[in-house]
């Protein structure tokens, strides 16, 4: 059978039909992922044979991990020399909750060093590319699980986002990538990046495979203190109800942005019309305290992360870490340092309370608030010297989500000029998924992403 | 007198013996473990592991609070505490830097000799891990992971005491405390309650002025696990720098450890340049918010206190300072005779005592042991009883065993009628032997010197 381009659901459906069985689905994800992973170097590890003993909703699925997160035996580096080696005893919750339910480990999916980037050119394993245009990158930091579900070198992956980290390499490769609301999904043994920040998701060919893979992720962890013990919905159901929503558009974040994303994202604001829904215009706060709030919060919390990579314990001495992460150590240092607490992070804190209350009092009156992803589509290998500060540039839309620990998703809505995918972002209310997959699954019966996620896939057939 | 008054504030550590650590669930017992054993990826420190807070421990530093007289803040939350060091697996410490479990408390001290007391200042009392133990082999340093992230309790006074006499006091007063929460094995040798004490000396003698005008310098004596020791270090360091000022110099600013052996302190590492820790919001752990009746009901699960008993038996028993000292030291002692004096038996029964009132006789019984408190309440009581009970005297039987002893003992009667009259004692007792304490000692006494003249 040609299990090409199948969805995770549909994989399922196939396996419960017996009409393809779990072997032949890991032989053959094992084999593609090998050789399209010469190209595009989305694996930092790849595994060998399938080691799932249990049996659940994912029996069967292989899906690919970003390698920040602790897999038992498994080598886990955050694409980090300083981690060359480090093979995690321990599991983390989002994996041991996949594998509970059956899930094969493909392989664990590069990404920048640390989470510390937009492109995975920080990746002490080398760059992935971009699967729509091999001179590209793929966005990051989950560039490496992004590409692996472009060029369907897995049925899905997952991923973890901080500032923008599954949603732009998302935008950028095309796909359909969640960051949940803080606190949604456990943190337990994802390699820290920004710690009131970190939020692992799903990054998937479509909204309900994304749906079904938070379901299992989702939910109160008894090692994470952050974690929430709200109710998980059903979200696939969810999902499916026939709503019609109040969607708030902040022009805000229209500002630097393409000209090719602005025409698809008003196209797309015309769809959403109508579908029947109501747009409306909001006023947010500028992005731009976002990115403030985000970089002093983050570095601060990067210089603590990372002060227990002694060179004592792990692999490597301190000395392997990359420019990148030493800036970060450096700037965050500086802002937690005595005498320039009060006005840095202390600022920041009531800067981010601010953030919160404006998107808090937003979703009083409507029920998603959408924008563009990225102010540019996927850049060139090279580009990102012309910027200092890249990832805060290429995650300005993102942060806000990101700072307030608000549920965002991105979903494809075109290709540009160029030929590369556009994203669009829907942002919720806290724990409010449910309303972001509704829309989602809704444009996705509309336009099936014009196309998107099925045409990055055939340059892989 | 000095020309000097010292001025020393006190930071004790307590570890707690919960059953688990303070954010993992590895055994909090880590005591004489196999190294490394004792621990798991959260207090070790591993990549993506997070901290979870013991409620227990939560609970019991704010019990320790309460005891100390503090305000419990309804709003607190961890902070980290960043240095290097390779006992530090995270290379922070889960601490709290400026929202403490519990803060500004009063503590009354009583000196027992003097019965005189003194109010101490508790700054804070806060909640914290501990870290890992170094062994130093000479050629290697060893780290053994299995004390890492016991929960401890910071406990930190302000500069009021004067003396190394009452800081002994409150450490002692302190410690029973901490047995009496039974939150701490408390126990020094183990290390589970460490002490340092911050010391200088002021040329103002005005309490109040003094402590407005805090000397420019402070010496701090790192990790004392003894009371002795502390007063013996901080007795050492007034005398030393009492002499630097004579000199006119300033005694640096510095941290320095104490020789039992040697009874000295020595200087450990200068305090000069003040160690940058970059405190921030612990964010893997959301702030505590407590409300008014959780802080309550924790407060009426506090024993009655040391000093509490005390201040009642004084009140309630007139007994004497000394007497209801001693007796609350252990609560398990304090708890019998609570339950011995409450007895309805012994309010019912017809018994001499000797004492002002039966509360005084039953102390007086403990405290010198003439009956032990290790056997049951009954028991006692039945002891107690026979103890006091009227002694019916057979006066022909008495006058005959006192004539019996004196013959007995001729050669010892020859030496007492030469000067030696201790010896009276040993006629008594060998008297009330004979009687098998079916007489009065007074009334034997009498009758021996009388017959002995």
């Amino acid at each position: 059978m040609d299990l090409f381009g199948k969805t995770i659901t549909e994989l399922q459906a196939l396996i419960k039909d017996k009409k393809v069985s779990s072997s032949e689905i890991w032989k053959y994800f094992a084999q593609r992922s090998k050789k399209i992973n010469h190209d595009i170097n989305a694996f930092v590890t790849l595994l060998d044979n399938p080691s799932n003993a249990n049996v659940g909703e994912l029996s069967g699925i292989p899906l690919a991990v970003k390698d920040n997160y602790c897999t038992k035996g498994v080598r886990t580096t955050a694409s980090s020399k300083v981690l060359d080696d480090f093979i995690p005893p321990y599991e983390s919750t989002v994996t041991s909750k996949l594998k509970l339910a059956g899930y094969e480990l493909l392989g664990k999916t590069n990404m920048d060093a640390w989470a510390h980037g937009a492109s995975t050119e920080t990746s002490d394993y080398g760059l992935t590319k971009n699967p729509w245009d091999l001179g590209r990158y793929p966005g990051g930091s989950s560039g490496g699980s992004a590409a692996a579900v472009a060029a369907y070198m897995a049925p899905g992956a997952i991923g973890s986002d901080t500032g923008g980290s599954i949603r732009h390499p998302s935008a950028w490769c095309g796909i359909v990538g969640l960051k949940p609301t803080y606190g949604r999904v456990s943190r337990y043994g994802v390699i820290a990046m920004g710690s009131s920040f970190d939020c692992p998701g799903p990054m998937t060919q479509s909204v309900e495979d994304n749906a079904m893979l938070l379901q299992i992720m989702a939910g109160k962890d008894q090692y994470d203190a952050t974690s929430s013990s709200d109710a998980v919905p059903d979200y696939r159901s969810e999902m499916k109800k026939k709503r019609k929503l109040k969607i708030g558009i902040a022009r805000e974040y229209l500002k630097g942005v393409e000209s090719d994303i602005q025409t698809a994202f008003e196209n797309m604001v015309e769809v959403i019309k109508k579908m029947g829904h109501e747009v409306v215009d909001v006023s947010l706060m500028s992005p731009e305290y976002s990115i403030s709030v985000y970089t002093i919060t983050q570095r601060a919390e990067v210089s603590s992360n990372l002060g227990r990579y002694d060179g004592i314990r792990y692999a490597n001495n301190r000395a392997y870490f990359g420019q990148e992460a030493k800036r970060r150590i450096m700037l965050g240092t500086y802002t937690l340092s005595h005498g320039y607490y009060d006005a840095f992070y202390k600022k920041a804190q009531k800067v981010r309370t601010l953030i919160k209350d404006n998107f808090k009092k937003t979703f009083e009156d409507v029920d998603l608030i959408i924008g563009p992803n990225t102010p540019v589509t996927a850049l060139k290998v090279g580009e990102f010297e012309k910027y200092p500060f890249f990832g805060e540039l290429m995650d300005q839309l993102n942060e806000p989500a990101s700072a307030a620990g608000i549920p965002a998703m991105s979903i494809p809505i075109g290709l540009d000029s160029r030929n590369l995918p556009i994203g669009m972002q829907i942002m919720g209310n806290y724990f409010d998924e449910s309303s972001i997959f509704n829309l989602a699954y809704q444009i996705e019966q509309e336009t099936n992403f014009f196309d998107v996620i099925k045409k990055g896939k055939e340059k892989y057939k | 007198m000095s020309k000097y008054t010292p001025v020393i504030g006190l930071e004790i550590h307590v570890e707690l013996k919960t059953k688990s650590k303070m954010f993992c669930q590895c055994d909090a017992d880590f005591f004489d473990k196999e190294p490394n054993t004792n621990t798991c990826p959260v207090c070790l420190g591993m990549p993506g592991a997070l901290p979870v807070p013991n409620r227990t421990a939560v609970e019991w530093a704010i019990k320790i609070g309460q005891a100390l007289g503090c305000a419990i803040n309804k709003q607190s939350k961890f902070d980290r505490k960043h240095y290097f060091y390779p006992d530090l697996p995270k290379a922070y410490q889960i601490s709290q830097y400026d929202e403490p479990l519990a803060e500004h408390g009063t503590f009354e001290i009583q000196n027992p000799k003097t019965e005189t007391s003194k109010k101490i200042g508790i700054t804070r009392v806060h909640l914290e891990e501990d870290t890992g133990k170094l062994t130093h082999t000479g050629k290697d340093t060893l780290v053994d992971f299995n004390r890492s992230s016991v929960p401890l309790v910071e406990i930190v006074t302000e500069p009021d005491f004067d003396n190394a006499e009452d800081v002994k006091i409150f450490l002692e007063e302190l410690h029973t405390i901490i047995r009496y929460l039974d939150v701490s094995d408390a126990n020094m040798e183990e290390g589970s309650m460490r002490m340092e004490p911050n010391i200088s000396l002021s040329i103002i003698s005005n309490k109040e002025e003094r402590m407005k005008n805090l000397p420019n310098y402070k010496v701090e004596v790192k990790n004392i696990n003894s009371f002795n020791f502390a007063k013996k270090a901080i007795d050492f360091e007034l005398i030393r720098q009492t002499k630097l000022l004579d000199k006119g110099e300033t005694p640096p600013q510095e941290t320095r450890g104490y020789d039992d052996k040697k009874g000295i302190t020595f200087s450990q590492r200068s305090k000069e340049e003040a160690q940058d820790y970059r405190y921030f919001p612990e964010p893997d752990i959301p702030p505590m918010v407590f409300v008014d009746h959780e802080i309550e009901d924790l407060r009426k699960t506090l024993p009655e206190l040391p000093h509490q008993k005390v201040a009642r038996y004084i009140k309630d028993y007139d007994l004497k300072y000394a007497d209801a000292f001693i007796l609350t030291r252990r609560m398990k002692t304090a708890q019998f005779f609570d339950s011995i004096i409450s007895d309805k038996t012994l309010q019912n029964i017809d018994i001499l005592v000797k004492s002002k009132n039966i509360q005084n006789a039953v102390a007086n019984a403990i405290i010198n042991k003439r009956i032990p408190t290790s056997i049951s309440q009954e028991e006692f009581l039945k002891e107690f009883i026979a103890l006091h009970k009227p002694i019916e005297v057979d006066s022909e039987k008495l006058t005959q065993v006192i004539d019996g002893v004196i013959a007995q003992y001729a050669n010892q009667v020859e030496q007492y009628k030469g000067g030696k009259v201790g010896l009276i004692g040993f006629f008594i007792g060998q008297v009330m032997k004979e009687m098998k304490g079916q007489a009065d000692p007074q009334e034997v006494h009498k009758i021996l010197l009388a017959k002995l003249q």
